[in-house]
């Protein structure tokens, strides 16, 4: 029983943890792209089309990976290229995301969706307790944790990394250092598409084998809430993801318990927990002014 | 070749002007494409989708009724955008507006005068305010990122909704839907010309709004104070500004719209609370107010656009068989649209020549020299 409510919350948290990763290594290099929600509703209707029409969940992931990346060079070529607000070209690109994959997934609506299996380590997968949930879970739950330790050695312990975050912090010093600072975000941009897709693409072939509109439901939005929450920091991406995948696992075990609150308050949690955390992290003022990648959203002309 | 950005001295007044319709311009030709993609002839299509529903009176009623929640929560928009505060959460204070406008008729529905509709609209605004001064306060307070937070009360609001009509709001009457019970009389908002069409007088609030808040953005202190402040915080702190009042009176103002819109829409349009009693007007606002520059003059023309892309939808649904999910797509495209034009106001556009490329050609042409 504990066993099988973990394995639940990490299923609930991996798309999370991977949108929130890409996003983290977007806002890193300074740019704030408020499309994660957008790109993820693509990777999911591209994952869920491509799986199904070809009977490979992986093609299907495959997939989604690339169009969430291609997509989201829609707001690097804005933001980057013709310098237009970052906040505004994020929330236009979740608008058409939302309203494209709608069109696109049309014709998807209600069919019988392609599941990812499981990894099964032999052996060590029936161990007690522990077994399902480290050797026998779905196999991007491993690429999600793969994903977590190479952000954080790249940030943090390669000369790229630091190069990504110094085009971060001051865009204008990296500039005149001969950093190419519109080069670096434009991978930064796909990368943090790549993830989301790549997080879409989870929840119409692992976590709902099916497409349903609008079916990210606002996780794009609580992966942004995230990278705030951890300060920019990957480990505590990690730990907040799967604090919310327990939050919104338990509010549905809550409500299978039949007890007597409405369904729509539990349902409301995950929210309402974003909101209460994101407001405990930032009022340390201390805290988000020296994990904030300073130049985070500033426009950036170089100047020739 | 690439693409280089030459800053110009002054915005550029021409392509301020210019600048929406070569957008609108653009979205009609990407929507062609689309149409075609889709399989439809695109000249029909377009005609369906832009001009046959201006073609007949009660369809321009129609045109009104979706207009005018747009234009009345895009005109407060404008107010946070230009300030500088991000208020995305427009659907949920329009929810919210709806609710606390709609606690007159369904818990007192034997409380019946000729002011129970004033009362509505004015409890629907302080209700939308009150709901958009949340992520306002917490901005101010404790740091909060108020984009964040004005979205998740988007979610909270719709569950609360769904919660009462399910729940405590439920027609006692209504065959358990999902439903409240229906308004009477006078908590409904009367039509301007019943003998022509539908249109109600959401509209004229949303024309008397637009007006009163061009008035002050482009002719008073306070709009000054809205625009110092949004362009150059540093530059209103020395002015005597105070940032952080200005976040909640822009919050405020958009809340109270945006709720003025769920009431008139609920009171004026559908007559009782269901589970969704929005298309998205909140999120489309966001485009309509960026259509129009920000300007609430403006907003009114980009709200009838706006406005025309839904009931284009339904028409070309009907008429074509095209599928209404098209609208969404259509208006995330506009946004688009326009905001890559608005890159021109502040910028020449200049194609340059890679360096390999210009090296070469100077190569070549030194000999002639």
């Amino acid at each position: 029983m504990f066993e099988a409510i973990v394995i639940t919350i990490a299923t609930a948290a991996t798309p999370l943890l991977i949108a929130a990763m890409g996003e983290l290594v977007v806002e890193r290099s300074g740019v704030l792209n408020l499309g994660v929600e957008g790109m993820m509703i693509m990777g999911a209707v591209t994952g869920f089309s491509v799986a199904y029409m070809t009977g490979s969940p992986w093609l299907g992931v495959l997939a989604a990976i690339v169009v969430g990346a291609l997509f989201s060079l829609l707001f690097g070529f804005l933001t980057l290229t013709l310098v237009t607000n970052q906040v505004a070209t994020g929330l236009a690109l979740t608008l058409l995301g939302l309203g494209l994959s709608g069109m696109i997934g049309e014709s998807f609506v209600g069919l019988p969706g392609v599941k990812m299996g499981t990894v099964n380590v032999p052996y060590l997968s029936e161990l007690p307790y522990v077994g399902r949930l480290l050797f026998g879970q779905d196999p991007i739950f491993y690429i999600s944790i793969a994903l977590t330790i190479g952000v954080s050695w790249f940030l943090f312990y390669t000369k790229a990394g630091l190069t990504l975050r110094s085009v971060g912090d001051n865009h204008a010093s990296a500039h005149a250092l001969g950093i190419r600072v519109i080069a670096i975000r434009y991978m930064a941009i796909m990368f943090g598409g790549a993830c989301a897709g790549l997080a879409g693409g989870y929840l119409a072939l692992v976590y709902v084998p099916q497409w349903v509109e609008g079916m990210s439901a606002g996780r794009g939005w609580i992966a942004l809430a995230l990278v705030v929450f951890a300060s920019w920091r990957p480990g505590r991406v990690l730990a907040g993801a799967y604090l919310f995948g327990a939050v919104s696992i338990g509010q549905l075990h809550a409500q299978a318990l039949g007890w007597p609150i409405p369904s729509q308050l539990l349902s409301a949690l995950p929210y309402l927990a974003t909101i209460i955390v994101l407001v405990l992290i930032s009022r340390n003022k201390r805290l988000t002014m020296v994990n904030t990648p300073a130049s985070l959203g500033q426009p950036f002309v170089p100047d020739r | 070749m690439r693409l280089e950005l030459v800053k110009r001295p002054q915005q550029s007044r021409a392509f301020s002007a210019l600048s929406p319709f070569i957008a609108f311009g653009l979205t009609i030709i990407a929507g062609a494409i689309l149409f075609a993609a889709l399989g439809k002839n695109p000249a029909t299509t377009l005609y369906y989708y832009f001009v046959e529903p201006l073609m007949e009176v009660w369809s321009l009623h129609e045109l009104a009724i979706k207009a005018a929640p747009l234009i009345l929560i895009a005109v407060g928009l404008s107010v946070c955008f230009l300030s500088n505060n991000w208020n995305i959460g427009a659907e949920g204070q329009f929810v919210i507006g709806a609710v606390v406008g709609s606690v007159l008729p369904v818990m007192f529905p034997d409380f019946q005068f000729w002011f129970v509709l004033p009362l509505m609209l004015i409890m629907g605004m302080i209700g939308g305010a009150a709901y958009a001064s949340i992520p306002g306060i917490l901005k101010v307070r404790f740091n909060t990122n108020e984009i964040l937070t004005s979205l998740m009360l988007v979610y909270v609001a719709q569950l609360f909704l769904d919660w009462l009509v399910r729940g405590p709001w439920r027609n006692p009457a209504g065959m358990n839907f999902p439903e409240t019970r229906t308004f009477h009389s006078y908590a409904i908002l009367p039509e301007i010309l019943p003998a022509s069409g539908r249109a109600h007088w959401g509209f004229v609030f949303a024309i008397i709004a637009a007006i009163v808040l061009w008035f002050v953005l482009s002719k008073t202190l306070k709009g000054f104070e809205i625009k110092v402040l949004g362009q150059s915080p540093r530059a209103g702190r020395f002015a005597g500004f105070s940032a952080g009042k200005m976040t909640l009176f822009a919050f405020a103002v958009s809340g109270a719209m945006a709720g003025l819109a769920g009431i008139s829409e609920v009171s004026g349009a559908i007559g009782q609370l269901r589970p969704a009693i929005s298309p998205g007007y909140g999120f489309t606002a966001i485009i309509v107010a960026f259509l129009g520059r920000l300007n609430p003059l403006g907003i009114v023309a980009a709200g009838l656009v706006l406005a025309l892309t839904y009931l284009g939808g339904e028409a070309a649904q009907i008429s074509v068989g095209l599928s209404d999910k098209v609208v969404r797509a259509f208006q995330g495209m506009i946004l688009f649209f326009v905001l890559a034009c608005d890159t021109l106001i502040h910028y020449q556009i200049r194609f340059v020549k890679s360096k390999a490329a210009t090296a070469s050609l100077a190569a070549a042409q030194v000999p002639n020299v």
